[in-house]
């Protein structure tokens, strides 16, 4: 048995395959349920009612898709241009404590619509910043930017763990180690009154289509596929690599400093060490779901939170360890890597 | 007394609508060297494939010292005696040479590995066929030619008798080649049976003893190489009469570029040792070499991709300083990379894209690619030049070396550049696409392109050049004209005596 390259990628394929992955890893995450001593196919219907089955489930759902979007696409476009981003939850951290710190000391006075955006602005520049320190220590001494945004997520939770517990404290919190809360101007309509539903589900949205423009349409987004598939032939082609590399890495790392602001501002209003339950690593696993397609983005996010979110439900009353999410999105990931390979080879005899 | 190692009888394979080898026999001789010769897509490495086991033939059987092998099986075919030395190498540049020769020749169940007697084994094989390598050397700082024999040396390890190698000078430079083939010739002085896979008539017809011919999937033609000619095996190979193309005479214009005493140091290493040419509208100067004496350094900065350390250079009479790759294009200037795959093109992309990347400023308004200007370029490439193969919207690595070349020719002659720099432009193509590219050439000097031909092959270097300069160790000779000059004078010259270049031009 041999693998031979596909010439061509049937389009039917490439729309199934992430389905098959979830397909699959559903099926192996059963045998689990099954072990766990629940019946697996209750323990499917708890999921799907957990994460649809009333008003307040389906806006937390929604509520959880919006952060994924913002760093699912943070890593499909830095993956695209094969800049290995796996910082996004330190990004996101450093914008969430950013646009807490903007709001309470800087803006803090501004009606919403301007104190809104300057806030967006500010958790992604904030992001960016974050990124951009990697991206150098790779143009300049070619060190690998897996292990240093890997890394970097460590420093930014203890900075963020250090700031509210020192000068960004709340005083008002009792000595609980949580920040000043950004200001009440800043808080993010919500699309659903008396939920946790907020608007920024829908600019995660508006963005998924934005970043899909720029990457099909500009020459900047060819230009940056160029760079990933094959640097020396971009090189030669007159590509800038190491400019257009630097937009990306801004792009990146704003969209995931962007996911902690529009968290703080739409749920939490202040920032703690749990804001995020590794929404910046499940990006990850959404890009890859998504084959580092931007729409795809939008479709894989809801995936992983209706598998979160169903799953949490789905414990509580079956008494299944709520590890079962983490294990089923990790599961499709696994299954997704195995089926891109089948969608490239095909086997031989 | 002659003793068959190797019979293939009858073999056929068919991929989809095309049979790729049509009831083919051929028998191997011990301490025998056989060439295959044939176009690209002859079906020469479709063959070689099944003999290892790599694909399965639809008919026919293999048979290795006259038991017959299992077909599909590449383990059988190895503890059979078959070695295959593959063009791409499948070797780890991060282990040593010993780690890589014993690579799979133990079991994963050992507790450990046996390399005292592995490097014994090594160093024994090694010295019987002169074949020499430091078995310590990181694979990854060898140079190519070395990694090959370590290739080799891998396939002897695992006892072969029967040796295999597909274009094995493909990646060597010429005196890499030279050196390669003696060895070859030994091995089969002590016994060893060889087939390798050439369409290069020149190294067929010096080493090998006889000559397999195949076109079209089928064996056209068997000679002992004593009994046949060059023109006969070209004529053989390619079903009709392929001429390269001449350059006729012709009045150069004014010059358009000229550099004068460029030094480029690179890493602390001067890759251009003050070197002086020019060039003028309408002539092809060549320069010739040994690869790895700076004209890579050469087209990088003629081409924008390398900003020189001293000198002056000028362009349509103005002095220039450092170009960008943009403002090169822009001013009108072609480039043709040296290698295809790792800088011409962006293998995933597709045609069209691939056709617009170095001129995309040309197409983007507002900061949007025009695609459909893009996609109307790219269909006028593939009409003008006669790519086959492939769509504008087709990824561009389906294509074949030679119409990936005629693309890249085609997205830089198509606007009428005023300067060619062409570096290897026929490296690696079968003589059809050769004698295409040269036309092209040659159409683009009677147009007025001042073409920079960078090039190691002689006659490709005699037939196109008005002018030729050596390149030796980063300088540059003076130039000469090809009329008063011959093959080994320019050999010489290659080698860094410039006495034949006294009456220089």
């Amino acid at each position: 048995m041999r693998f031979e390259r596909r010439e061509h990628i049937p389009p039917a394929l490439a729309v199934l395959t992430p389905l098959i992955a979830v397909a699959i890893s559903l099926a192996l995450a059963g045998g689990l349920i099954a072990l766990a001593g629940a019946p697996v196919l209750t323990a499917f219907g708890k999921i799907i009612t957990g994460a649809f089955g009333s008003k307040l489930a389906v806006t937390e759902t929604l509520a959880r898709t919006a952060p994924l979007i913002l760093t699912g696409l943070a890593a499909a476009v830095a993956f695209r241009a094969r800049l290995w981003n796996i910082g996004a939850e330190g990004q996101l951290y450093l914008g969430a404590i950013a646009v807490a710190a903007a709001s309470a000391h800087l803006f803090g006075g501004l009606p919403g619509v301007v104190q809104i955006p300057l806030l967006f602005v500010t958790g992604a520049l904030a992001g960016m910043v974050l990124l951009l320190i990697p991206l150098w220590l790779r143009l300049r001494f070619q060190v690998d930017e897996v292990v240093t945004t890997l890394l970097l997520n460590f420093v930014a939770l203890l900075f963020v763990s250090m700031l509210i517990d020192t000068v960004l404290k709340d005083p008002l919190a009792f000595g609980w180690p949580q920040s000043v809360p950004v200001a009440s101007q800043a808080e993010l309509p919500k699309i659903i009154p008396r939920s946790r539903l907020h608007i920024g589900l829908l600019v995660a949205v508006v963005l998924a289509f934005v970043v899909h423009f720029i990457q099909s349409r500009t020459a900047f987004g060819l230009q940056s596929r160029a760079a990933g598939l094959n640097p020396s032939g971009a090189a030669f082609a007159g590509v800038p690599l190491g400019r257009t590399l630097l937009l990306v890495a801004m792009l990146s790392g704003g969209l995931a400093g962007l996911a902690g602001a529009v968290e703080v501002m739409g749920i939490t209003s202040y920032v703690t060490t749990e804001l995020s339950p590794g929404y910046g690593y499940s990006g990850i696993v959404v890009a890859m779901l998504a084959g580092l397609n931007p729409l795809g983005v939008v479709l894989a996010a809801l995936f992983t939170a209706v598998m979160f979110v169903g799953a949490d439900a789905m414990s509580r009353s079956l008494a299944v360890p709520s590890y079962i999410a983490d294990v089923t999105v990790a599961l499709s990931l696994l299954t997704m890597l195995v089926a891109i390979f089948f969608t490239q080879y095909r086997i031989r005899r | 007394m002659s003793e068959t190692v190797l019979d293939i009888s009858q073999v056929s394979k068919r991929f989809g609508a095309t049979l790729a080898n049509d009831t083919i026999s051929l028998s191997l001789e011990r301490g025998e060297i056989i060439a295959l010769l044939g176009e690209n897509g002859a079906g020469k490495t479709t063959l070689m494939s099944m003999l290892f086991g790599h694909y399965t033939p639809d008919s026919g059987h293999i048979s290795v010292m006259g038991r017959v092998l299992p077909p599909g099986r590449p383990k059988a075919a190895i503890r059979a005696g078959i070695g295959m030395v593959h063009q791409h190498f499948s070797l780890a540049p991060n282990l040593s040479v010993l780690e890589n020769v014993m690579t799979g020749t133990e079991s994963l169940w050992r507790p450990w590995s046996d390399r005292a007697k592995g490097r014994a084994r090594l160093m024994e094989i090694s010295a019987r066929f002169g074949l020499k390598v430091s078995p310590d050397a990181r694979l990854g700082d060898l140079s190519v030619g070395e990694q090959q024999r370590v290739e080799i040396l891998k396939a002897l390890y695992n006892d072969a008798k029967i040796l295999v190698l597909d274009e094995p000078t493909a990646v060597l430079t010429n005196v890499e080649a030279e050196h390669m083939f003696g060895n070859l010739k030994d091995m089969a002085r002590q016994g060893l049976s060889i087939i390798f896979i050439s369409h290069k008539l020149d190294e067929v017809m010096a080493t090998a003893d006889r000559i397999v011919v195949l076109r079209g999937g089928r064996v056209v033609a068997e000679r002992r190489a004593v009994e046949t000619s060059k023109a006969e095996l070209a004529g053989l190979m390619v079903g009709r009469e392929v001429k390269r193309p001449l350059r006729e005479p012709a009045t150069p214009g004014a010059v358009v570029l000229e550099a004068k005493a460029v030094t480029l140091r690179e890493g602390g290493v001067e890759r251009l040792k003050a070197v002086d040419f020019h060039l003028r509208a309408g002539e092809v100067l060549g320069i010739i070499g040994v690869s790895g004496n700076g004209q890579a350094a050469l087209a990088r900065l003629t081409g924008g991709l390398a900003r020189r350390s001293a000198g002056e250079i000028t362009l349509f009479g103005q002095p220039v300083g450092d170009l960008s790759v943009r403002e090169v294009v822009g001013a009108g200037i072609g480039r043709i990379p040296e290698d295809r795959n790792h800088d011409g093109v962006i293998g995933e992309m597709a045609i069209w894209e691939n056709g617009v990347l170095e001129r995309l400023p040309e197409f983007t308004r507002g900061g949007l690619v025009d695609r459909k200007a893009g996609m109307e370029f790219a269909r006028r490439i593939i009409e003008g030049f006669d790519v086959r193969g492939g769509t504008p919207a087709s990824r561009i690595r389906l294509l074949s070396g030679g119409n990936m070349q005629k693309l890249i020719l085609g997205r830089n002659l198509i606007e009428h550049p005023k300067i060619l720099i062409a570096a290897q432009p026929a490296r690696g193509l079968d003589e059809g696409a050769v004698a295409a590219v040269h036309e092209r050439i040659l159409a683009a000097r009677r147009a007025g392109t001042a073409v920079l031909l960078i090039s190691e092959d002689l006659d490709e270097v005699m037939a196109l050049a008005d002018r030729i300069q050596a390149i030796t160790g980063g300088r540059l000779s003076p130039p000469v004209r090809p009329e008063g000059i011959n093959a080994r004078q320019l050999g010489l010259m290659m080698a860094g005596e410039w006495g034949a270049a006294e009456h220089a031009v």
